[in-house]
């Protein structure tokens, strides 16, 4: 392989995670990609309250993509020897912290506006 | 459209998967050619059954054989990995078909000799195989035997090792290991002074069981020596004075010119033959890697060197096009071809794509321009957690991956993680023909 194509990309995360669960895990991530441009839409507004609980989240979906990366490589944070094993778990560690903070921020504009809809329109 | 290394990088950090795929960037596949040849295969190991895939996916009307008697694929990098207790035996293991793609033809059968006048191969069960072209890739022979008191049924025991026979084989070199990481004394690690598949293995194993042993707390109870067959630690010089490094640093006393010829696993002492003459060395744990040739087909039919790697049967082939320097309508590929580098499965990535370009040539005619310039790839893991990602080719070069982004010569986790997650995954990706 002297070229890198997107098909090899993708062939390659088929490989590391299985074609069943990396395609679920891009559908889902497509999906609350989305749903995320789709409540900023809808709402036509950033709700600061939620994005106050978003950005408190984010420090543990840092912790979560760290802890997780090292526990499947069977390494320890003294295993980082470079500088740029420090990019790369900062990379993991923004990588978690932003996707937390769209999950949190998604799923409090999905769910609480639903409770709202339900409290005002009461069935 | 294609991406190299560091376009990918920078797409990738731009957003991962999904900046690429926003890019609408597509692999140019190239054209089908029609044919009738009969391309016969020889072997389903990582080259075999990378070569079949491409192969079924350039030619149309080809009938491609592939000859393999063993049923179970074993992804060999990982070997290094059951040894030190790091992945369990089933990691390695898959069957032969799960890779092999339904288009060709499949005989689960030995080869007993190659005609490469009549241009025809003969199998163990006396099925006679004529071809137009001719890939062999059966693999190397382990040679066991060539080791005098040395047995695989001794490995798991007695304090021996020897990780390269196998799954199985693996697993019970990590009990030796463990038990000796447990218990200290003298680790005794070995290569032959045959061409070998994976040079830094031992290499790997011996920096493993080191690090697990100071893990265990028995640093000071441990002593760790290296026997070089040569008066080096590495056949790239500059990664070589490397490791001469590493091992300073980590205690590790280097036997230089010291070849295993014999072991007495009730004594527990083995026999190197050095330039001083024989000398016998005591061990707590030994590693043995036997020395390596060409399967007896090989040299029997005509195909091996016969200046070079004496008795070892590789090959004979054009180092940059491997291709038969003698029969043009052969190829060899992977462990068997008779190349000064290449016994990787790294090696196999970039060896496929030039046989498939002359090979594809030549039905159509042409001349084909691929070359393969001996790169090999080793991830030589230094410790749990670090590796250096050593990459180079023919002439010594190193020849990195990601230049100024990854060290080759550096202890790094990032290579640690390259070794662990993506290694397996580029592997199978090969085998289906997909990188």
């Amino acid at each position: 392989m002297t070229d890198i194509s997107t098909g090899v990309v993708f062939a390659l995360l088929e490989e590391v995670f299985g074609r069943g669960l990396f395609w679920l895990m891009f559908v889902g991530t497509i999906s609350i990609a989305a749903a995320y441009l789709y409540v900023l839409v809808r709402d036509r507004a950033v709700s600061w309250r939620k994005f106050l609980l978003s950005q408190l989240s984010m420090p543990i979906g840092a912790v979560v993509a760290i802890v997780f990366i090292l526990s499947v490589t069977h390494s320890t944070f003294a295993d980082i020897g470079g500088a740029i094993d420090v990019i790369f778990v900062m990379g993991f560690a923004v990588a978690g912290a932003i996707g937390m903070a769209i999950l949190v921020y998604t799923g409090q504009s999905l769910i609480w506006r639903r409770r709202l809809h339900r409290r005002a329109n009461p069935a | 459209m294609m991406l190299n290394r560091r376009q990918f990088l920078s797409v990738a950090g731009l957003g991962g998967v999904g900046a690429v795929a926003a890019t609408g960037l597509v692999a140019a596949q190239p054209a089908q050619v029609s044919t009738n040849a009969r391309i016969v295969i020889i072997g389903a190991g990582a080259a075999g059954t990378a070569l079949a895939n491409v192969l079924l996916r350039r030619l149309d009307g080809a009938q491609i054989t592939v000859i393999e008697p063993r049923r179970d694929h074993i992804y060999q990098p990982g070997l290094t990995l059951i040894a030190a207790g790091l992945r369990p035996p089933d990691y390695v293991m898959s069957r032969t078909t799960d890779w092999l793609p339904s288009g060709i033809s499949l005989v689960e059968a030995a080869v007993a000799a190659v005609d490469p006048e009549t241009k025809t191969v003969e199998t163990t069960t006396n099925e006679t195989i004529a071809y137009d072209f001719l890939v062999v890739a059966p693999g190397l022979v382990l040679d066991h035997d060539a080791i005098d008191g040395f047995s695989l049924d001794l490995v798991g025991r007695e304090g021996i090792g020897a990780l390269y026979a196998g799954p199985d084989a693996a697993a019970k070199t990590w009990q030796a290991a463990s038990h000796f990481a447990e218990t200290g004394g003298i680790g005794l690690f070995t290569r032959p002074a045959t061409a070998m598949k994976c040079g830094g293995a031992p290499m790997k194993h011996a920096f493993l069981i080191d690090d697990i042993a100071r893990r265990a707390g028995n640093a000071t109870r441990t002593q760790i020596r290296y026997a070089s067959h040569n008066d080096t630690l590495f056949g790239v010089p500059i990664i070589a004075e490397r490791v001469r490094m590493l091992f300073e640093d980590r205690g590790i006393d280097a036997l230089y010119s010291h070849v295993l010829k014999a072991v007495d696993a009730g004594r527990r002492m083995a026999t190197f033959a050095t330039p001083d003459g024989d000398r016998e060395i005591r061990y707590d744990y030994l590693h043995v890697v036997p020395p390596q040739r060409a399967p007896d087909f090989v040299p029997q039919s005509g195909l091996s060197w016969t200046d070079r790697w004496v008795g070892q049967g590789w090959v004979e082939v054009d180092r940059e096009t491997l291709r038969h320097r003698r029969y043009p309508a052969i190829f060899a590929l992977g462990d068997v071809a008779g190349v000064p580098k290449g016994k990787t499965a790294a090696s196999v990535k970039w060896q496929v794509p030039v046989v498939v370009d002359h090979l594809v040539s030549a039905i159509v005619g042409q001349e084909g321009s691929a070359r393969y310039n001996g790169y090999t790839s080793c991830p030589l893991t230094t410790r749990i957690g670090r590796a250096m990602l050593i990459e180079f080719d023919y002439d010594n070069n190193l020849t990195p991956s990601f230049p100024g982004i990854i060290a080759p010569l550096e202890e790094l986790w990032v290579s640690w993680l390259i070794k662990e997650v993506a290694v397996k995954a580029t592997y199978q990706a090969m085998l289906r023909g997909r990188t």
